[in-house]
């Protein structure tokens, strides 16, 4: 797992995985169209705007769409095969990509309900990753 | 609008012959590109020192000489260009770079441009599922594991099936049709027949994309060679016209996709059209990227062959196939000819010879106006090119 491939980040990620660390999930926020957006930048990519703060996210959410891996992205990821990477759109409005963490992934559908977890993949930097609400 | 003179033309197309997908004599990225730049020069009876023109995408020496994608071909080449363009935006990159290189004629920017691609990548076995360096803006997707690039593929085709009831069995349509078409090319990398229960039965690579929903893995080169219709009125070559041509993307994180069943060529299609005054009952001839089955489904539905979300039943039957109503991807298709990591030029030489009665057996029966769409990235950029014969 140690070569697995790891956020280089930069002066426009640092605060979101600073965040991931705490195991705290938090998004860009534009104050001037009022909502959250994905990937963190400069400039809100609807409006433009530059009056962005980092808000605490809810963390939960619903799968947009997946897909289940049955060969790995490189050695890295070999020991996990098969594994649902999908496409999660947060109750805040904003879509990122992640891994649904389940032990069943015939299960895993669109629309389900999620909750962030996180993955803990080197000191001091971890990944948001997503588990299925039960019920 | 340009003078008539200066309408630009294709005049010259040609692509490296390969054997089990790999280039039948030989040769690198650059020796490729330099033999089917040659060739197709010499079907318009000119010559390496009259292009003036340079145009070119690649994943080739990077890092190293193709960086700068265009000083190392013109290099190797032995030409001074005036006119030099290394726009990428994936496999779409080629039909952008037409619609480019039209500009630059009718600007009388330059006068014969050579637009070529090269690919040893089945030869250095260097082709792998796993995604971009963790880098800028991947750092947020490629940490997960996402296949390269078919799993950002295998989304859209979740997506789509979820949103439209579209089934496995109608993406293995497509993929089936290609082969068809392919038995009837003696260039084409794959020629034993398939059937849909063969697509279904071949191995999942990213739910719900089986390997024979995803192009092939193979070398390749190509070269086009465009002029004005004043140049080439001398040549001894039938010009094909560039009557059309749009371009446009979004975004390459899949994340990032504004909506992840619609590509732009809804937008780069209809622009494409309107340029070239062509309606879509008017093409005769269609080839579209078929990175993987999805792409084409997807690409159907934007540019407006059929209705959103009718993907799945418009390539169901017989309509795709080799003698239906649809002659689409007639030498084969990424799917069944040949890909060699960005497809695009293969699409246009295959509308060039096709407009040109030179198709042999998949000839479509007077094909005068062809539509080629390309899609590049992770469903991230279109460019749409319409060709005609008159």
């Amino acid at each position: 797992m140690t070569d697995r491939p790891l956020p280089v980040i930069d002066s426009d990620s640092q605060p979101y995985w600073e965040a991931t660390a705490r195991h705290e999930l938090r998004l860009p926020f534009c104050l001037d169209c009022d909502k959250s957006f994905f990937m963190p930048r400069v400039l809100c990519p609807r409006c433009h705007g530059d009056r962005v703060e980092w808000r605490a996210a809810s963390g939960t959410g619903v799968i947009y769409s997946y897909t289940v891996a049955r060969r790995p992205a490189g050695l890295a990821f070999a020991a996990r095969v098969p594994y649902v990477v999908a496409l999660i759109d947060l109750d805040e409005g904003v879509r990122l990509l992640s891994q649904v963490i389940t032990d069943d992934v015939a299960a895993v559908r669109i629309g389900q309900r999620v909750h962030v977890d996180f993955e803990d993949v080197a000191e001091g930097l971890a990944l948001p990753v997503f588990r299925i609400v039960s019920g | 609008m340009p003078s008539m003179s200066r309408e630009p033309v294709i005049v010259g197309v040609a692509d490296a012959p390969l054997a089990n997908g790999v280039l039948a004599s030989g040769g690198n990225a650059l020796s490729v590109q330099a033999q089917a730049a040659k060739a197709a020069l010499a079907q318009a009876g000119l010559r390496l020192g009259d292009v003036d023109g340079l145009l070119t995408a690649g994943a080739w020496g990077v890092p190293g000489p193709g960086v700068l994608p265009t000083l190392s071909l013109s290099e190797y080449l032995g030409i001074r260009p005036r006119f030099a363009d290394s726009t990428n935006i994936g496999g779409s990159s080629f039909e952008a770079h037409v619609s480019h290189a039209a500009m630059a004629i009718e600007q009388d920017y330059c006068h014969v441009a050579l637009i070529t691609y090269g690919s040893t990548q089945k030869s250095e076995r260097n082709r792998t599922l796993a995604g971009r360096p963790p880098l800028l803006t991947m750092q947020y997707e490629t940490p997960y594991g996402l296949l390269a690039p078919v799993g950002a593929y295998a989304l859209a085709a979740m997506r789509h099936m979820h949103d439209y009831g579209t089934t496995s069995e109608q993406l293995a349509q497509i993929a089936v049709a290609a082969r068809e078409w392919a038995l009837l090319n003696p260039a084409a990398t794959m020629r034993a027949p398939i059937t849909v229960d063969d697509v279904l039965a071949s191995t999942m690579i990213s739910d719900p994309l089986h390997l024979l929903d995803c192009c092939l893995v193979t070398d390749g080169g190509g070269a086009v060679v465009m002029t004005s219709a004043e140049r080439a009125r001398d040549l001894p070559v039938r010009p094909i016209h560039v009557r059309g041509y749009a371009e446009s993307h979004t975004h390459w994180t899949i994340a990032s996709m504004p909506d992840l069943t619609l590509t732009t060529a809804a937008d780069t299609g209809p622009r494409a059209m309107a340029m070239a005054g062509v309606r879509r009952e008017e093409i005769d001839v269609v080839e579209i990227y078929d990175s993987f089955t999805i792409t084409v489904l997807l690409t159907l539905e934007a540019l407006g062959f059929c209705g959103r979300g009718e993907g799945g039943a418009f390539v169901s039957g017989s309509r795709l196939l080799p003698g239906g109503e649809f002659p689409m991807n007639t030498n084969g298709g990424g799917l069944s000819y040949a890909h060699p990591g960005m497809y695009g030029i293969f699409l246009i030489i295959e509308a060039v010879r096709q407009l040109r009665g030179e198709a042999g057996a998949r000839q479509v029966t007077d094909a005068r106006v062809a539509l080629v769409n390309g899609t590049g990235g992770t469903l991230s950029s279109t460019a749409t090119c319409i060709l005609t014969r008159e």
